[in-house]
């Protein structure tokens, strides 16, 4: 196209581009178009496999009704990328096992500023013991730590297993 | 002038520039507000009702800021510059009529004061970027004035084809000559040339070079914090509103209008329709940023110089053409 001076101004393109915008402003306020969400609260659904903070299983209905699915291997801890996990497997007291197999997991410790949430500690794990729920706001206002007590962001395996999911 | 004329000029200039100042900071609220419903977000919402207290927030939020000087600046210059902005930008408002009996001032000249002090606005910006002692700054402010001075090329001969109408430079007898017809009908191009020229002069996208985040950090005012900052940015807005004002003084008869709560209350209804024109304006002027991307430099030389500037003559031409021989 010939470069004129009309061309150059683009007076069409320019009031086509004011109506798109304009058009957008009041369907704004008519409501539903709207591509954000008042964030605390409402939320967007979360993706069925969206990876949030692990959580340890316990078996459901069964013959081992309630114990811990994890057997302390530390696939996971071999598989995490950022040496998140730390397991200290102990052996199981036969008259009251933590888990069904010969060991359990004495230590599970998550260091959960290292955790890059890829994934591969679930994938690692031979008994789904480990999965990832959809809690995300993991944020503190404090450390913690050495001086200031238990550093928050260690996981411990209490934490783990017992952790309200809210999401 | 007896002592209770001077009285009545203080208050009224009380008046006006608390007005002016809140009027300023409702329209960064209004912008953020309507630039979010452009782009189908919410915008701030959670400070007061509706968000409502949200330019408050800021505001006590800037003026808690640090205050920094960079080492290489020069001291009394940088100290200068962003008030020289501030006063340049307020001044404006005193010769602008709000209704036929209330304003500060109705000066012969006041269309030319009016050019003036927006010119006057660049040296705020040039001693800011200059004073600063760093090159972003000094990039961003040389930008700015180059700008700034292409385009008011184009909008004082906008305002000139007004006054060839009017027969006056006085922007209250310029609003009561409209009384019959708004003058955009005879100056449709007036007003487009004088709308694009605006928006350039007060340094706003599509024309927003000088603070060109990506290129320049923030423009003549990066090495600017607190209420050094915010003064800038209180010129800036007030600019806006000022150019507001004026093409609703100009092009669309400031305070005429249909009287809508009787002969008794005339001030009252001039008074909502003056805001009303100026609203819509600073609408058009959200609406524009909303929609179009930043030109490149030599693209808005180019358009300044090569397209406003011949336009805004043939505009003259044309209107002295009709004056004389119509």
């Amino acid at each position: 196209m010939k470069t004129t001076l009309i061309n150059r101004l683009n007076l069409w393109a320019l009031g086509k581009g004011l109506l798109t915008t304009i058009t957008q402003f009041f369907g704004t306020r008519a409501g539903p178009k709207l591509v954000t969400v008042t964030y605390p609260e409402r939320r967007l659904r979360l993706h069925e496999r969206f990876r949030g903070l692990h959580r340890l299983e316990r078996y459901g209905d069964g013959p081992n009704k309630g114990l811990e699915k994890c057997v302390g291997c530390a696939l996971c801890a071999a598989a995490c990328p950022a040496d998140v996990i730390t397991v200290v497997a102990g052996e199981n007291d036969p008259e009251d096992p933590h888990s069904p197999a010969e060991r359990y997991a004495e230590v599970y410790d998550m260091d959960i500023l290292r955790c890059i949430f890829c994934g591969m500690c679930v994938e690692a794990c031979p008994t789904g013991a480990i999965v990832m729920k959809h809690d995300f706001e993991l944020a503190d206002d404090a450390r913690g730590g050495p001086q200031g007590g238990p550093d928050k962001f260690i996981y411990h395996k209490e934490d783990l297993l017992e952790r309200e999911f809210h999401w | 002038m007896t002592l209770m004329d001077v009285v009545w000029m203080l208050v009224r200039i009380l008046i006006v520039f608390v007005v002016l100042l809140t009027a300023m900071a409702y329209t960064t609220y209004v912008e953020r507000r309507f630039l979010a419903w452009f782009q189908w977000r919410m915008g701030p919402n959670r400070v007061g009702w509706l968000g409502l207290v949200q330019p408050i927030a800021d505001g006590v939020k800037l003026l808690f800021k640090q205050e920094l000087i960079p080492r290489m600046a020069d001291r009394f210059l940088y100290l200068l510059a962003p008030a020289l902005s501030f006063i340049a930008a307020f001044a404006i408002v005193s010769v602008i009529p709000v209704t036929r009996h209330f304003y500060i001032a109705d000066v012969n000249i006041a269309l030319l004061l009016v050019l003036a002090l927006s010119a006057l606005g660049s040296y705020g910006v040039i001693l800011a970027g200059w004073s600063s002692g760093s090159k972003y700054p000094f990039l961003g402010s040389l930008r700015s004035c180059a700008q700034m001075i292409s385009y008011e090329l184009a909008l004082a001969l906008t305002c000139i084809g007004v006054v060839l109408l009017a027969g006056s430079f006085s922007l209250q007898a310029i609003t009561t000559q409209q009384a019959r017809m708004w003058y955009v009908i005879p100056q449709v191009l007036g007003f487009l040339v004088f709308m694009a020229a605006a928006v350039a002069e007060t340094n706003r996208s599509p024309f927003d070079l000088p603070e060109a985040e990506n290129e320049l950090v923030g423009g003549y005012h990066t090495e600017y914090s607190s209420m050094k900052f915010a003064l800038f940015f209180l010129a800036e807005y007030v600019a806006i509103i000022n150019m507001s004002m004026l093409a609703a003084v100009l092009f669309f008869g400031g305070w005429q209008g249909p009287l809508l709560f009787g002969s008794g209350l005339a001030g009252l209804s001039g008074l909502f329709w003056f805001v009303l024109k100026t609203f819509v304006i600073i609408f058009a002027f959200i609406w524009l940023r909303a929609t179009l991307p930043r030109f490149r430099y030599d693209q808005l030389m180019k358009f300044g110089w090569l397209v406003l500037f011949p336009l805004a003559l043939l505009n003259v031409l044309v209107t002295a053409w009709i004056k004389v021989f119509v």
